[in-house]
């Protein structure tokens, strides 16, 4: 009975450890947010003693951190409906029209998503270039307004859905369309929760495409915003934190709102490679 | 009387609509953005990033040369593409197997009635979705050499940490920390899905027959859990492989090229030294790397006999 109390303690110490150096980063970047500059020489972890709410203020007053905001805005919700209203239409597709080539498209959808990016970075930067779209926002959103992922997903949440509602409807003359938006979406609120939280975080967190796609200053998203913020901002921890606090902030609440969604998505689909 | 005639008329159009076109004209429209898009931003860029790799152009310049396999050579002669080669692998290895193992002793010990589960998972799982800039700044001050809480920590239990980011010995390790910070979270929850799909009366009857905690674990967790270890060497072997925002925000790939990933140096090459070609022909060596690992999962998974789906 002792040594069983023992492993228990034992366990909780070592989950609490390392739950806490998990944590640790984002209670640094939020405690030293709210420090006054002078208060960054005291001891780690130390909570400020007086809060300097003005460093939110000022880091979102040094750099154009509302356009930044903008910009992310316009271009994660563009990503997200984009992205759930045609992986869904495609994922519906192919799990319900005959057609030919239907499989070889399938695995043709699948294919591309053992492309890496950086392998299709320089051609889709010529296209855009070329488009003219270089600074706007149809950069930032269409060349990733599919996602193969989400379309699996779809794919395999229409093949667990029974036919015969949507069998019985055919019958009486509904066309695909009217099936799709009035039968079968409103029954795929599970899948669409789960697309669109992934879609908003791959959005939100991206930095790379962004970067070479935007120069000017109008037309930065957050995450590159804030990488250019810290160039200029190098060794000014306060605004730096501050700065990184409200950017992922979003993140996290996106997160926190549609956890089940987000965990059940990636255990479905990394237990059934 | 009126209704009558529209019913009879309508299902004959419909049907003879149906009869000449089948379903094409649904399967086109359901099916065109994600075949103009993938094939746009996806398809056609990595066939014609091969066949950039062929030719020296500086992306401006209506003339491009055709050189053949030469830029290929140029790279094989490089000696910063085998310093970005090996750092990468370093980098993919080090957060790989890392990860790996936190990842599943985090899965084991939260695998039981615990209190505060949920919390654990989230907080172990936050830095996952937590934004990689976002990420890179603050552990850039984590590492700060003086006011970071890292050698604050050291100097606490007397030793002097080096001065991390830019001391070229220990800039990558310090990169790999982060990398492993955001990879932990994703693997334990996986595993402990994994975990959960074991049935108990495994464990019971290895009781019976007397088997210890390591024992069990050893010799039904770990086999059992094979499939999904895999998986998750693979997944973050690619994710490794393209790693690119934290060496452009923790390091820029220095100091003295201690950092400088592929993907870094892919990107050096491309935007700002206008080197399309030569870069292309780094985008490809990567794919082969990403392929190879691929390919070998594909065979091990098969010949394995998982049976998995």
């Amino acid at each position: 009975m002792k040594a069983r109390a023992l492993r228990t303690a034992l366990v909780r110490l070592l989950l609490a450890g390392g739950a806490f150096l998990s944590a640790m980063p984002f209670l640094w970047m939020l405690t030293t947010a709210l420090k006054p500059e002078s208060a960054l020489y005291q001891p780690p972890l130390l909570f400020p003693t007086h809060f300097e709410w003005t460093n939110f203020i000022r880091a979102w007053q040094a750099a154009p951190f509302p356009r930044f905001f903008l910009n992310s805005a316009v271009m994660t919700v563009g990503i997200v409906l984009a992205q759930t209203l045609f992986s869904a239409m495609a994922g519906y597709a192919l799990a319900r029209m005959r057609f030919a080539g239907r499989n070889l498209l399938f695995f043709g959808v699948l294919g591309t998503m053992m492309i890496p990016f950086p392998v299709t970075l320089i051609p889709s930067f010529l296209v855009v270039n070329a488009l003219g779209w270089i600074d706007t926002y149809n950069a930032l959103i269409i060349p990733r307004a599919v996602s193969a992922f989400a379309i699996f997903l779809f794919r395999q949440f229409f093949l667990s859905l029974p036919r015969e509602l949507e069998e019985a409807a055919l019958m009486d003359g509904a066309g695909r369309l009217t099936i799709f938006f009035r039968i079968v979406l409103p029954l795929s609120t599970p899948v669409i929760a789960a697309s669109a939280i992934f879609s908003f975080l791959f959005a939100w967190n991206d930095f790379l495409w962004p970067l070479i796609v935007t120069n000017s200053p109008d037309m930065r998203t957050v995450q590159v915003g804030l990488a250019m913020f810290q160039g200029q901002y190098g060794v000014f921890w306060t605004l730096l934190s501050a700065a990184a606090t409200i950017v992922t902030l979003p993140a996290i609440l996106a997160f926190l709102a549609a956890q089940r969604q987000f965990i059940a998505g990636i255990t479905n689909t990394g237990l059934k490679e | 009387m009126v209704n009558g005639v529209r019913l009879q008329k309508t299902p004959s159009k419909a049907s003879w609509w149906r009869r000449t076109l089948g379903e094409w004209p649904a399967v086109l429209f359901f099916l065109l953005p994600t075949v103009a898009v993938l094939g746009t931003f996806n398809l056609y860029p990595a066939l014609y990033s091969l066949y950039l790799s062929l030719f020296e152009w500086n992306g401006l310049s209506p003339a491009r040369e055709f050189v053949g396999l030469a830029n290929y050579a140029r790279l094989l002669a490089s000696g910063e593409f085998w310093n970005s080669l090996r750092v990468t692998l370093l980098y993919a290895g080090g957060v790989t197997l890392l990860a790996l193992a936190l990842g599943l002793g985090v899965a084991v010990l939260l695998n039981q009635p615990i209190l505060g589960q949920s919390v654990y998972r989230v907080l172990y799982f936050l830095p996952v979705i937590t934004p990689t800039v976002a990420s890179g700044v603050v552990w850039k001050y984590l590492f700060d050499p003086t006011q970071g809480v890292v050698n604050r920590g050291l100097l606490a239990v007397g030793l002097e940490g080096p001065s991390w980011l830019s001391d070229p010995s220990w800039a990558l390790a310090a990169v790999v920390v982060v990398g492993v910070w955001k990879r932990v979270g994703f693997n334990m929850v996986v595993y402990l899905a994994a975990l959960q799909g074991i049935p108990r009366a495994y464990y019971e009857a290895a009781q019976l027959d007397g088997a210890g905690p390591w024992q069990q674990f050893r010799h039904i967790t770990l086999p059992l859990l094979a499939p999904t270890t895999f998986f998750l060497i693979v997944t973050a072997l690619i994710d490794a492989f393209q790693v690119f925002d934290l060496v452009y925000v923790m390091t820029s790939g220095g100091p003295l090229s201690s950092t400088d990933v592929l993907g870094y140096y892919l990107y050096r090459q491309a935007f700002r030294y206008s080197e399309l070609g030569f870069a292309s022909a780094v985008a490809y060596v990567m794919f082969a790397l990403i392929f190879v690992v691929t390919v070998v999962q594909f065979r091990l998974s098969r010949g394995g006999g998982q049976g998995e789906g």
